[in-house]
């Protein structure tokens, strides 16, 4: 089986705070890590990797420095690393991303699945693994939580919905969006860790996947940010103790005008 | 400070510190608390490779040897076990307690005995144990009872082994038993045990002060029938292979005493910054800031200390006794001297459950007791110091 | 490159460095470089540049759009149902949708899709739709990504709507990231806030990103429709108006575009119990400090009188007390009820990043210290065991439930 996982270099988003002198966002110690989400889909790559063999590979586009978060996939034990990285693809919305991606994906050749997380924890969007899977033109899941059954033709798989789930088959090739659910992300084993410290990593530019160039970057970007703000900041109201029965009625009368 | 570890050792350091802080901190007050064996923790370390660190890479392991060389990857061993011990001095030992028990093995054991049981300790999917100590035999491992008879191709062990640390949980167990007891101390034998071996069951587990995450159990020998090919070297090497065993292993139970005090460092640095008492923090008092700095300084001194001897031992020098004792002796003095300081620091709340500076503490007590008591390390270096004199 | 700095006006004054939310600019010789590898050309440093020294180019000029974009007029709602129910989040995007097509004075039309949904038509017209599109067939009856992609791509093609809205459902962001591909045009997810810049005529879509630490305004100049999936419970919907009329319409399409490779072997209901967690107004959710499985009881007790949902933090979640369908946070549901009631919640920042977007938020907490009271409207400092039960039985008594 041919895995290629995608994933994302985040900034720890938690970290992320407002100055709210200045309103601006304090960047001092903030950690760069593979998104979350991300996590699960290389797990799931390994563990498929562990029962039926075949060959896993990571691919994220970033700036050079995002060649890190490639080398902690191969430690968890990924086999190969690709960095698609050119300065023409700054300013990339989801749809320029996951069309350059899907061009790294075909230029890879041969796959059977492509995992995403469901999303980034920065900008949250949800729309690169289906947007690849669009360009690809192959069938997607989103929202993964199981993977229940997989053989070279099709996979079964739980999709997580807002009341449940679904259980659904789809042919492969195709793309699959996971959840935290579907697994637990093992650490880096010290052979890994070795290993992707030696291993070359493969780089591709816009010139070696022969993109289209109205097609990245900010130019092959529909949308565009145009103001970027901090939110008002939430302060805290009342707090109160006392006796129970008080502090409860006390709590009614206030929701009162809320409550159903 | 810098001890120039190399590559290998600095990301095996990272990699332990993470295992530590994302997965062993969050559960070490409820295993000690429960007294429940790490079972999930001993999987993410097998899976990190880290029972391989100090098993050579021809029986499955990461260390490579040189020519001529039995043994190494002994401050990779303390680099571990200090960093999981930070975290936790209990499950940390479960590791460290593996590596006792297949050090016998890589010493004295022959290619066959390495080829069958080293592979799948060094995978983690085994773990080992290490049995000497008796209920009328701790410090005077001479008084041992137990006995191994030969009998055709098997030798029958009859008797019971106690304290002893990952009994039920290991597979493997290297034991020490009297195959002629007329001969004392020199008619000892060491035997590879297996979990599940006819006659071979399991006693008690103990209750203990501390280090509570980690199984101690008995183990009872009734007419245990042992294959010859489990004896490990000949017959009467069984105390020589102790001590042997004793001298590479001591600096993993320093590292351990290490690992307490520092981790009891970090917690009282940072309660120390954060507790306010007379309007400020309390680390602003030089009766606290002296503390503190005699603790940082007496733990850098014990692994400094630590470190150099598991450099000699992986240098191929195994002729270690008084350094490893006085490893030992020096760091585990220092555990239970910093992590009573700790306690101190934090005041009432450091003597209350709620907080996780008393349980260091308590873990910090059986470095001094085990692997040889520290007023047995005293005898070791002092016996040395006199041979030496006498030379 | 695209963004550049004037060197004759920078001053070296340092102000967009503090303005970059990329950490992307530094000063050498007493003027800004950008380090192009994390600039995200967002443009936030021009703003904050007081002397008109960086100059970005957006290729994305109205002016050189492909598209006569005048082709493109009206204001589409996805109409999203599930077993024939029209999901709530609709009626909230129908009214915001009719501010919208009354500002372009253009009118308002919903999408629907499914298997004998046509009585379901009428309904979106008195909420809000001027003309209802809809198709019928039996294999729409479950959200498949391929047809209903197929669908949404003819029909945008053949009516060219320039605003498209769709919940923020895991329906609707699946189902929009594929058809805003292949029409080739931008979507931005999870919008919190919609207006039009009347001068442009372009969308200005507002949304949360870094986990609700920072805002960006996002328009799609050159392409149409512009796309947008909004959150639950950010718009209200309008009062039902019977008196409405409006257009209905049924579009057959070709065979070809019903077929889906995937298909749905099964569906589980899980949260039968409670309420959808997204679309509920209250939620009553559970954190480390409620101890056990079981415990978990006692809000299940005050979810019912309130007819509300049952969350879960992550700590919650991870001790195996909850399934992690109910965890809200980062790693779980973005969730803005009315009332959010966060019992036994210390409030990590990952959790609050999930839930402080909730009109109200009630703590309540033994620890005074907890820092979920610094994001509560009201909070209780106390045994949530005793006042958990008595707010239950209490308001049993004043709701007469």
């Amino acid at each position: 089986m041919e895995i290629v996982v995608c994933i994302k270099q985040v900034p720890e988003t938690t970290e992320v705070k407002i100055n709210p002198q200045t309103n601006t966002l304090i960047r001092e110690g903030v950690k760069s890590i593979i998104n979350p989400f991300d996590m699960y889909a290389l797990e799931e790559a390994i563990r498929l990797k562990e029962k039926y063999s075949g060959k896993t590979i990571v691919i994220t586009m970033g700036p050079p420095q995002a060649e890190s978060a490639l080398r902690e996939a191969l430690a968890m034990g990924i086999d190969e690393g690709i960095l698609i990285t050119d300065r023409t693809f700054a300013g990339s919305d989801t749809w320029a991303t996951s069309y350059t991606l899907s061009k790294a994906i075909l230029k890879i050749g041969n796959f059977d699945l492509v995992l995403c997380g469901k999303q980034a924890s920065d900008g949250d969007t949800a729309q690169v693994g289906p947007g690849i899977s669009a360009h690809l033109d192959i069938p997607q899941v989103t929202y993964v939580k199981k993977i229940r059954e997989i053989n070279n033709k099709n996979c079964i798989v739980e999709r997580m919905t807002e009341e449940g789930y679904e259980v659904i088959l789809t042919p492969l090739p195709c793309v699959l969006t996971v959840v935290k659910e579907i697994n637990e992300p093992r650490l880096p084993s010290l052979r890994g860790l070795m290993r992707a410290k030696q291993t070359q990593i493969i780089r591709w530019s816009a010139r070696e996947l022969k993109l289209d160039e109205e097609k990245i970057g900010l130019k092959g970007s529909p949308t565009q940010v145009v103001k970027i703000f901090s939110p008002p900041q939430r302060k805290g109201g009342v707090v109160f103790k006392g006796e129970t029965s008080e502090v409860v009625d006390k709590l009614i009368s206030l929701l009162k005008d809320q409550l159903p | 400070m810098d001890y120039f570890l190399t590559d290998q050792q600095k990301l095996l350091q990272q990699l332990c510190r993470q295992i530590a802080e994302e997965k062993i901190v969050k559960v070490a007050k409820d295993l000690d608390e429960k007294e429940e064996f790490p079972y999930e923790i001993m999987k993410i370390l097998a899976q990190s490779d880290l029972f391989g660190i100090y098993i050579p890479q021809q029986y499955g392991g990461l260390l490579e040897l040189s020519e001529g060389k039995t043994i190494g990857g002994v401050l990779d061993l303390c680099i571990a076990t200090e960093e999981l011990s930070r975290a936790c001095g209990g499950i940390a030992v479960c590791y460290a307690a593996s590596a006792l028990g297949t050090f016998p093995i890589i010493l004295y054991g022959n290619e066959e005995q390495k080829n069958k049981f080293l592979p799948d300790l060094a995978k983690g999917k085994k773990m080992a144990a290490f049995a000497i100590t008796e209920p009328e035999a701790g410090s005077d491992a001479s008084s041992i009872k137990t006995t191994a008879v030969k009998d055709g191709n098997f030798y029958i062990l009859n008797g019971v082994k106690h304290f002893i640390t990952n009994g039920g949980e290991a597979e493997v167990y290297v034991v020490i038993a009297m195959t002629d007891k007329t001969k004392g101390a020199r008619g000892a034998s060491a035997f590879i045990l297996e979990k599940g071996m006819p006659g071979f069951s399991f006693g008690k587990k103990e209750e203990k002060l501390g280090i509570r995450a980690s199984v101690t159990r008995e183990l009872i020998f009734d007419n245990c029938k042992v294959p010859k090919e489990n004896l490990l070297g000949k017959e009467g090497l069984g105390f020589i292979i102790t001590m042997k065993t004793f001298d590479v292993s001591r600096p993993g139970v320093a590292a351990q005493a290490v690992g307490i005090a520092q981790g009891a460092l970090d917690l009282a640095l940072r309660y120390a910054k954060e507790r306010q008492q007379f309007g400020k923090s309390i680390s602003s008092f030089q009766g606290i800031q002296w503390m503190l700095a005699d603790m940082a300084t007496q733990i850098e001194a014990a692994r400094a200390l630590v470190y150099s001897v598991a450099k000699i031992i992986d240098s191929g020098n195994t002729d270690v006794s008084k350094e490893s004792a006085m490893a030992k002796l020096f760091a585990s003095d220092t555990a239970m001297k910093v992590t009573t300081e700790a306690v101190q620091i934090f005041g009432g709340y450091g003597y209350m459950r709620d907080y996780p500076i008393e349980k260091y503490m308590r873990d910090a007590k059986i470095t001094q007791i085990y692997e040889g008591t520290n007023q047995i390390q005293r005898n070791i270096i002092a016996l040395q110091l006199i041979k030496e004199m006498a030379k | 490159m695209s963004i550049k700095i004037v060197i004759e006006k920078c001053t070296g004054c340092s102000l967009c460095i503090k303005a970059c939310p990329f950490d992307a600019i530094k000063i050498l010789d007493k003027k800004a470089v950008i380090d192009l590898n994390k600039c995200n050309l967002c443009g936030a440093c021009i703003d904050s540049c007081k002397f008109k020294a960086i100059l970005i180019e957006k290729p994305l000029d109205i002016q050189k759009s492909p598209l006569n974009l005048s082709d493109y007029k009206g204001v589409w709602v996805f109409a999203e149902q599930k077993k024939s129910i029209i999901q709530p989040v609709v009626w909230e995007l129908l009214a915001k949708a009719r501010e919208l097509a009354d500002k372009l004075k253009t009118d308002v039309s919903a999408v629907l899709l499914g298997s004998g949904v046509k009585n379901k038509a009428e309904e979106l017209i008195r909420y809000g739709a001027d003309r209802v599109y809809f198709v019928d067939d039996e294999s729409l009856n479950n959200f498949l990504d391929e047809p209903y992609t197929n669908i949404l791509v003819k029909l945008i093609q053949k009516y060219k709507p320039e605003i498209f809205l769709c919940g923020a459902t895991s329906i609707g962001r699946s189902l929009v990231s594929r058809v805003a591909v292949k029409l080739y045009t931008g979507l931005t997810a999870d919008c919190t806030g919609l207006d039009i810049d009347l001068e442009k005529r372009l969308l200005l879509q507002t949304r949360p990103a870094f986990g609700g630490n920072i805002m960006a305004t996002i328009i799609t100049p050159c392409y149409r429709p512009q796309m947008a999936t909004v959150r639950h419970k950010v718009f209200s919907a309008l009062e039902e108006d019977k008196t409405r009329k409006g257009e209905i319409i049924e579009e057959k399409m070709e065979e070809g575009l019903f077929k889906s490779r995937t298909s749905i072997l099964e569906v589980i209901e899980e949260v039968s119990s409670t309420v959808n967690l997204s679309e509920a107004d209250i939620i009553v959710s559970g954190g480390r400090g409620i101890g056990s499985k079981e415990n978990f009881k006692i809000l299940e007790d005050l979810a019912k009188v309130l007819n509300a949902a049952v969350g879960a933090s992550r700590a919650a979640v991870d001790s195996g007390w909850m399934p992690y369908s109910h965890q809200v946070g980062q790693t779980g549901r973005t969730v803005a009820p009315k009332i959010y009631i966060a019992c036994g919640i210390s409030g990590q920042i990952q959790h609050l990043v999930g839930m402080q977007a909730s009109k109200i938020i009630v703590a309540i907490n033994k620890d005074p210290d907890a820092p979920i009271f610094k994001v509560a409207t009201y909070g209780i400092v106390g045994d949530l065991f005793e006042i958990v039960p008595a707010l239950t039985k209490r308001l049993k008594e004043v709701l007469k439930r």
